[in-house]
């Protein structure tokens, strides 16, 4: 197994000792919650915004809190779903008296937990409103379509409209505005070596592809030999335009999103492929982000995501945000 | 002790229920890798690890203090796997013990149509949190038909015994059904049609709580 890791029963909150270790100025990490947490949190008067999933996804969630972004985000075990104690612990600790937003990928685990969590904080008369990512085209028909891509976008902007002070339901609705224009389709080249499996989940041939993957290692909906990358472009815009139906000139906000091995170069090639797609398709690609920031630890593979942007949503993009995984304008 | 005495069986007190829980402790223990490889199939082969993890803190949690009744008993262990388990398989278990513990009281011990009734309330539970119904290829396709022969075995006047050894059985049968059905709840919905031909891991898990349960609660 090529992994740095101590002892895979800590590797979760060693790698968590190391990010706050990185980001003193941002984040703090608080071990006995398990919960890591912007460091001026509670922020008196302005919506708190939060998430949670399971490891090994780096740079989500635990990337995006700071300023701009979230309050907090709860770390789960790999690829398991945070437990309602870190949630409760996490929702408790940011609520600046304006409310708070729990952003929700859809996945059973997470409902059920936030679903948990939610019903004993309403006991304790707390009331916190939350908003369902579900940006996968890949999974029609299944427990529903997965928060994948789209789930950073919405923390980024719902993030932003917190910042500038947005009353929680107006933060809300920029959340559910974002998930209503947003979809992903990811293909994998691999699998993923989980810590304390230390092998890969499946085997894989290295000329196929696997369609419709997520984020946390489960294999893809259907196998296909390996195309170019221009081919892959192409498949991959047109599944996500085909669901997401933009308008012609629909301005849009492409993200292209490697699952942790792929290298940068190959994202930038494929970005460059899907940008030509996209405007011979006659849509406007306005904004872009490459790079790897909803993983599944070691996979190789990348998803394209799509947003269809107005003003309104490309100014809460380009608001200023500082995070341990991104950071602009401050 | 092993005296046969008829059908003079003893009421369930939280000594009892605690053996059957460290029963299932160790079937999950002994289990592990291959509710692992169950759950690689369509998932991300983890459901052995962290159930074998829950049930490792349950059995500290146990072995801290002793309780005197069987709701506290079973609260703590539900308590336990949600914060220890994580995922829909912490949310689940947790929330079947959390039931059974709502359903048994205040009482110091527990007949068998208490039981069985909490049990039910079990079941109800499990497909409220997760939104299930028989078919979805998850644990309930075994949970609900062990809740289903229990009731109708205890009705028909059976022994505890003979009722748990068919609510296994039932689970059990529940369990191979699963390995037809195509998901449709949970991360092995995601890959469609080729969830079909493999046996649910959650459904595995189940049944090994319901054969510890016909080898401690007899």
């Amino acid at each position: 197994m090529r992994k740095f890791i101590n002892d895979p029963a800590t590797f979760v909150t060693d790698y968590l000792r190391g990010l706050a270790a990185a980001h003193p100025g941002i984040i703090r990490y608080d071990e006995e919650n398990r919960i890591v947490v912007r460091s001026d949190a509670p922020v008196k008067g302005k919506v708190a915004v939060m998430s949670g999933g399971g490891s090994g996804c780096e740079p989500l969630h635990t990337g995006f809190v700071g300023p701009g972004m979230l309050d907090a985000a709860c770390p789960g075990q790999i690829y398991t779903s945070p437990v309602p104690n870190q949630i409760m612990a996490a929702t408790r600790a940011i609520d600046g008296g304006a409310g708070v937003l729990q952003v929700i990928k859809n996945f059973s685990g997470e409902v059920m937990n936030f679903g948990m969590a939610e019903e004993i904080l309403a006991l304790e008369d707390m009331h916190v409103e939350s908003a369902l990512v579900n940006d996968d085209v890949a999974t029609k028909d299944s427990a529903g379509r997965r928060g994948l891509g789209g789930t950073l976008l919405v923390e980024k902007l719902a993030g932003a409209a917190a910042e500038r002070s947005y009353d929680v339901a107006a933060v809300k609705q920029i959340a559910e505005r974002v998930n209503a224009r947003v979809r992903s389709f990811g293909v994998g080249l691999s699998s993923c070596t989980p810590p304390d499996r230390g092998r890969p989940i499946y085997d894989m041939p290295a000329d196929e592809m696997d369609l419709g993957i997520g984020i946390s290692g489960e294999p893809g909906r259907e196998r296909v030999p390996l195309r170019s990358a221009r081919d892959v472009a192409g498949l991959l815009v047109d599944e996500v335009t085909r669901d997401l139906g933009p308008a012609r000139g629909a301005r849009l906000l492409v993200l292209v999103n490697g699952m942790g091995s792929t290298p940068g170069s190959e994202l930038y090639l494929l970005h460059g492929e899907i940008a030509n797609a996209l405007r011979s398709r006659g849509f406007n690609p306005c904004r872009a982000m490459v790079g790897s920031y909803v993983t599944a630890l070691d996979q190789f593979g990348a998803a394209l995501t799509l947003l269809e942007v107005d003003d309104e949503l490309i100014e809460l993009w380009d608001a200023p945000v500082h995070t341990a995984a991104l950071r602009w304008g401050m | 002790m092993q005296q046969q005495t008829g059908n003079a069986t003893q009421a369930i007190d939280a000594v009892a229920l605690s053996a059957w829980v460290r029963e299932f402790a160790r079937l999950i223990a002994e289990n592990r890798d291959h509710l692992n490889e169950l759950d690689s199939a369509n998932g991300d082969a983890d459901h052995g690890s962290n159930l074998d993890r829950g049930m490792a803190a349950v059995l500290d949690t146990l072995d801290g203090e002793e309780r005197a009744l069987p709701a506290a008993l079973l609260k703590d262990v539900g308590v336990t796997l949600v914060d220890e388990v994580g995922g829909s398989s912490g949310a689940l278990y947790g929330t079947i013990f959390l039931r059974l513990s709502g359903a048994v009281g205040g009482a110091e011990t527990v007949d068998d149509a208490l039981l069985a009734q909490a049990f039910r309330a079990a079941a109800d539970g499990v497909a409220y949190r997760g939104s299930v119904k028989t078919g979805d290829k998850t644990m309930y396709d075994a949970l609900a038909p062990a809740v289903d022969a229990l009731d109708n075995a205890l009705r028909a006047g059976r022994s505890r015994r003979c009722a748990w050894e068919d609510a296994a059985r039932a689970a059990e049968a529940g369990r191979d059904g699963t390995i037809q059905m195509q998901a449709r709840k949970g991360k092995s919905s995601y890959v469609g049609e080729k969830s079909a031909g493999s046996q649910d891991p959650g459904a595995t898990s189940l049944a090994l709580l319901i054969r510890a349960a016909a080898s401690k609660l007899d």
